[in-house]
This record gives structure tokens, sequence and C-alpha cells, in this order.
């Protein structure tokens, strides 16, 4: 539709060809008002809905909203606020330990699900597609599912567990064991994903190498960390950055934490996107659920920036 | 008795105790893809569970019904859930194909000024998670007054950069001499974008119209968010409530999640080679 303007430019006539052709800047322009046509629905979708929102918490962070949807400019109270709020400060720390507790068990179980899925057989495909199942549903239907699993006492998992004697543990409802419980689960769904992106950073290693290494005597794990580890530092610089991010701020956290625990038990499980959508939609503090988003993303460009120079851009040189 | 001839295909077989290795390694890592799927399966036989049966021994349901299903179906509206379900999601998939394949079009072939800008400018867009911008993004499509509606289900939806990204790597790879037989033919650019590329990108449109359509239809926080009406509720919104009102009916809950999960497994059992080489590919998603 947005086009017609465009569709009407065109020269269609022979004798307008050949005067396009006699003038290349016209033709230029021509392809410039096309490009900017064609651009135009998403570049400004993406103002609107992505760039501008983010604009927005910036300054929504200023102000306090009240529960009619008033505003009042409030300076940096809301900032300060966040920094006495004992439950934000421990959100932060439960966030901060459940990205130390997943992002280094997804990069073992990812990698060694690569390794395991990358070697050649009749039965690799579909030892692929199993450990990349639970990515297909959604996390309402993994927490769910889990859930069940998890029941205190008569649960299937607590049935197996007290096999070996430990079957009175209540996973999501002891403080100390309900994190260690989300994290789990995130791992189950997640580790697919992972295994994909090793895999593909595996492929791009040349087989001459493990060849070489196979005629100089070196065993498998030797070859493992002197060929494997090395060459897929970007691959590994990829799966730090982009678990990190989601773990901290993605929506697969904040769909586990709702169904599963709601932030308990003792807000043991409260991570910061949690307790701001909290803040935001059950107390209607919009302006200090937009400050801690924002603080939020400081900490996390903050992080990208230290992984960048720590890693000099990724290479790890 | 392949070493001499193709020294490219693996390991020179040795001696007796490595031969095993392989078939060893294929069968545990058969046996760890089996344990993964264990709560799938749970889920499905607990949805033809009774419900006295939920946390009996046993992983088959001891006898099987179709009572969840049928009540799931009769008592909790969900085919209304469903249908908006899926027409939000086909809905954001065929519009987000169309535009990402219209922008990153223009960012591969076509040259204007400040394109380049533009393109970094869009995909830094891509750092933007939406819980971090959920409460903004709430305000803003209020004041549009898009809340409780089917427009604020999808067209916030639409906008990401990482299709723009991939189409905009495809399109680079596309040879010029194809567009430029039929510029010869003057034909415009909208007509060379319509008949021309799109047709040409099939296959990565098919890729990508399964990873946007299973992403939207797993979508959560967004849909919970935005529509409180119970009548535009999705299914995700629907599971996730029936677990507060019906908790301790596993049973229900379970048949409801395997309904909701079903499209998406069946998807992924016909499509699995596509969607899993286009994960793999990108390294995004």
């Amino acid at each position: 539709m947005a086009f017609g303007g465009a569709e009407g430019v065109e020269y269609e006539t022979a004798t307008g060809r050949r005067a396009a052709r006699g003038a290349p800047w016209s033709m230029r322009r021509r392809e410039a008002v096309a490009g900017y046509l064609f651009i135009a629905p998403d570049a400004i979708g993406l103002a609107i809905f992505a760039a501008l929102p983010m604009l927005l918490a910036l300054g929504l962070g200023f102000y306090e909203v009240d529960g009619f949807g008033g505003y009042r400019f409030a300076g940096l109270a809301n900032y300060r606020r966040m920094f006495l709020d004992p439950l934000f400060l421990q959100s932060l720390r439960v966030t901060l330990f459940y990205v130390l507790m997943l992002v280094p068990s997804l990069y073992v179980v990812g990698l060694g699900l690569a390794l395991l899925a990358q070697r050649r057989s009749r039965i690799s495909g579909l030892v692929r597609s199993l450990f990349f199942l639970p990515q297909m549903v959604s996390l309402v239907v993994v927490a769910l599912v889990w859930q069940v699993l998890l029941v205190d006492k008569i649960g299937p998992v607590n049935r197996l567990m007290s096999l070996v004697g430990l079957g009175g543990l209540s996973w999501l409802g002891d403080p100390d064991l309900a994190l260690a419980s989300v994290v789990v689960v995130s791992l189950w769904f997640l580790m697919g994903f992972y295994m994909l992106i090793f895999l593909g950073g595996l492929q791009d290693i040349p087989r001459e190498y493990y060849e070489a290494a196979w005629l100089d005597g070196a065993n498998p794990i030797r070859a493992f960390f002197h060929i494997t580890l090395p060459l897929l530092r970007t691959t590994s610089f990829f799966v730090l950055l982009v678990a990190t991010v989601t773990a901290v701020a993605g929506g697969q956290a904040f769909d586990l934490i709702y169904v599963m625990t709601k932030g308990g038990p003792a807000n043991s499980t409260e991570l910061t996107i949690y307790y701001i959508y909290q803040q935001a939609f059950q107390y209607n503090e919009f302006g200090y659920a937009a400050a801690m988003a924002t603080t939020l993303v400081a900490i996390l460009l903050a992080f990208t920036f230290l992984l960048f120079r720590i890693t000099r851009g990724g290479r790890f040189e | 008795m392949n070493e001499t001839r193709a020294p490219g295909l693996g390991r020179p077989a040795t001696s007796g105790t490595f031969a095993a290795v392989p078939a060893i390694l294929s069968l545990c890592s058969l046996i760890l893809g089996l344990m993964t799927i264990i709560p799938l399966l749970w889920m499905l036989s607990t949805a033809f569970k009774q419900q006295s049966e939920v946390f009996g021994p046993g992983i088959l349901p001891p006898h099987p019904t179709l009572d969840n299903f049928i009540y799931v179906f009769t008592q909790l509206d969900f085919l209304r859930f469903l249908f908006n379900t899926f027409f939000v999601s086909s809905s954001v998939t065929v519009l987000a194909l169309l535009l990402h394949s219209m922008a990153g079009y223009a960012l591969a072939r076509l040259r204007f000024p400040g394109r380049e800008a533009i393109f970094l400018t869009m995909f830094a867009t891509f750092l933007v998670s939406l819980p971090v911008i959920i409460v903004p993004l709430f305000v803003l499509v209020k004041a549009l007054g898009l809340l409780n509606s089917y427009a604020g289900l999808i067209i916030p939806a639409i906008f990401n950069a990482f299709g723009i990204f991939l189409l905009r790597q495809f399109y680079l790879g596309v040879p010029r001499e194809i567009e430029e037989a039929a510029i010869m033919d003057g034909a415009g650019y909208w007509r060379i974008y319509w008949s021309v590329i799109l047709p040409l990108s099939r296959p990565i449109l098919s890729a990508l119209a399964i990873l946007f359509f299973l992403a939207n239809w797993n979508a959560f926080l967004w849909p919970l968010t935005i529509v409180s009406d119970r009548n535009l509720w999705v299914v995700q919104v629907a599971i996730a409530s029936f677990q507060g009102q019906y908790s301790g009916s596993w049973n229900y809950i379970m048949a409801a999640s395997t309904v909701v999960a079903l499209p998406t497994l069946i998807l992924f059992v016909v499509f699995q080679r596509q969607i899993m080489e286009s994960i793999k590919t990108s390294g995004l998603k």
C-alpha cells in the first residue's frame, strides 16, 4: 500500500527508460526514495516499540507515578529509594546467583551435548532432536510440568530421590533449594539451544587438525584442550554473553518464576526482572520500576563492555 | 580398510579395545536423549490419568481416560484461547515476514544515504529485551488505546531486529544479475521485490515463519501484560491462570498443557531439520 507512490514514479515506457539512463542522478534518487519507503514500516515500528520505550524508561525513572496515572517529577528519588530497598538489593543478589549457577552449567552441558551429538552415526540426528525438544515447549508449560514433577513428598522426583535417601526435600518450598531448582529447569530448557550453537562452532574446526594431533600421538582429551577449546573461542564468547544477558534480562527466567515460585519462598527466587514487574503491575509503581529497569540495563551494558575489554572483542588473545 | 583411501573420514580404526567406544558413546547419548524428554512424556501420561492416579507409581496411566481433555474443551473455553493464539501468532508471522523482507531487501540491495547508520540503529534494538522495557511499552501501548485488543497483542510483537538482520544477510548473497534483468525490463522496485526477490527467498522465509510462529505461540509476558479481558486470552496466559484456579487438579492442567504444547511439537517433528539448521547457522534465536 505504502508503495503506490513508488510505483507511480517508475518509468514504464521506453522513453522514460532512456531518460533515466541519461540522467543517472535521478535514477539514484529514485532508488533512494524506494529504499526509504521499503524500510519505513520496520524503521518506524522499531523506533516506536523498541527505541522509544528504552528512552521512556530512562525518563520515567525520574517520575513518581500514582495509581491514577498522574505523573510528578521526582528527580533522583526513585534511584535513592532503590539503594535503600532491601528487596531490590536482594533481587540483585538472587540474579547474580542465578547467573553464576546457570551460565557455567549451560556452557559445560551445552558443549558436552554438542560433543556427544557431533559424532556422525545413524542415531545422531535423533539424539540432537531429543536434546533440543524441550526448547519447543513454552516456558509456561515447562514450569507447570516441572511443578508437578517437583511436588513435595509424592512427586516423581522425590520418589526417585528417596531411593538414594533424599526423598524429603521440598524443591520449590525450601528457600535454600528453590533457586537451584529453577536453575535446573532453566538448564533443561536451554541446553538444546546452546548445544546447537556449539555444534555450529565445532563444525568450523578443520578435521585436519585432529588428524595431525592423532598422528602426533595426542589422545582425545589432549586434543580437546589443545584444539577444540582454543578454536571455540568465538563461540564461547557468544555463549557466555548471550547466556548471561538472557539470564539477567530475558523473558525466559520471568516466565519460569511467574509460574513456578512467584519469587518465593522468602524472596529466594525473586529475580530483578520479576521484582520490577511486581512493582509495576501489582503496586503501580511505574516510575520506580522504570528506574530499576534502567539500572539493570546499565549493569548489563557495563558487563558487556567489560567482557569485550577482557576478551579483546571476543578473541580471547 | 578406509584409512588409505580416505584419511579424512575419521581416525584409523585401532585394536579391538577401542572398537566398541563409538557404539558405547552412541548408546549413552541415546539414553541421555531419552531421559531428556521424560518430563514431556510425563506430561502426556498425566493428561490421560484420573485425578487420583496423578502421583501413582509408574509412568503409564493405569486407566487411560479422555475426560481431562473433554473437560478442558467444554468447561474452560479452550477453543477460544486456541483461536486467539493462532490468530495472533499467524498475523504477527505474516506481517513480520512482509515488513522484514522489505527492510532486508532495501538494506541489502538499494543504495541510499544513511543506509548503514539505519541498519546499525535497527540492529542495536536487538539489545532491548521485553522485560526491561515492559513498563514504558505498556504505558505507550495504553496511550495508543491498544490495551485489551488484538492490535495490542499483534503490533508490538512484529518488530524485531533479528528477522531483518537474517533477511539482509540472505539478500546480500543473491546475485545482482537476477535483479538486473528485471531492471532492464523496466520493472519498478516494488515489482522486483514482489515478483523476483520474494519468490527467491522462499526457503529462508519458511524457516523464519516457523521460528516466528513458535516464538509467538509460546509468548507469555506480553499477552499477560497487555490483555486482562478473558475473551482475548492466549493459551499461555490461560494455562498459567488455570494453575491458580485448579491447583491440585494436575490432570486437567497437564491435559491443557498437552494441547498447548502439541502444535509446537508437531511443527518440530515435521520441520526439525529446518528449525535446527536455521538456529545453528544464525547462531541466534
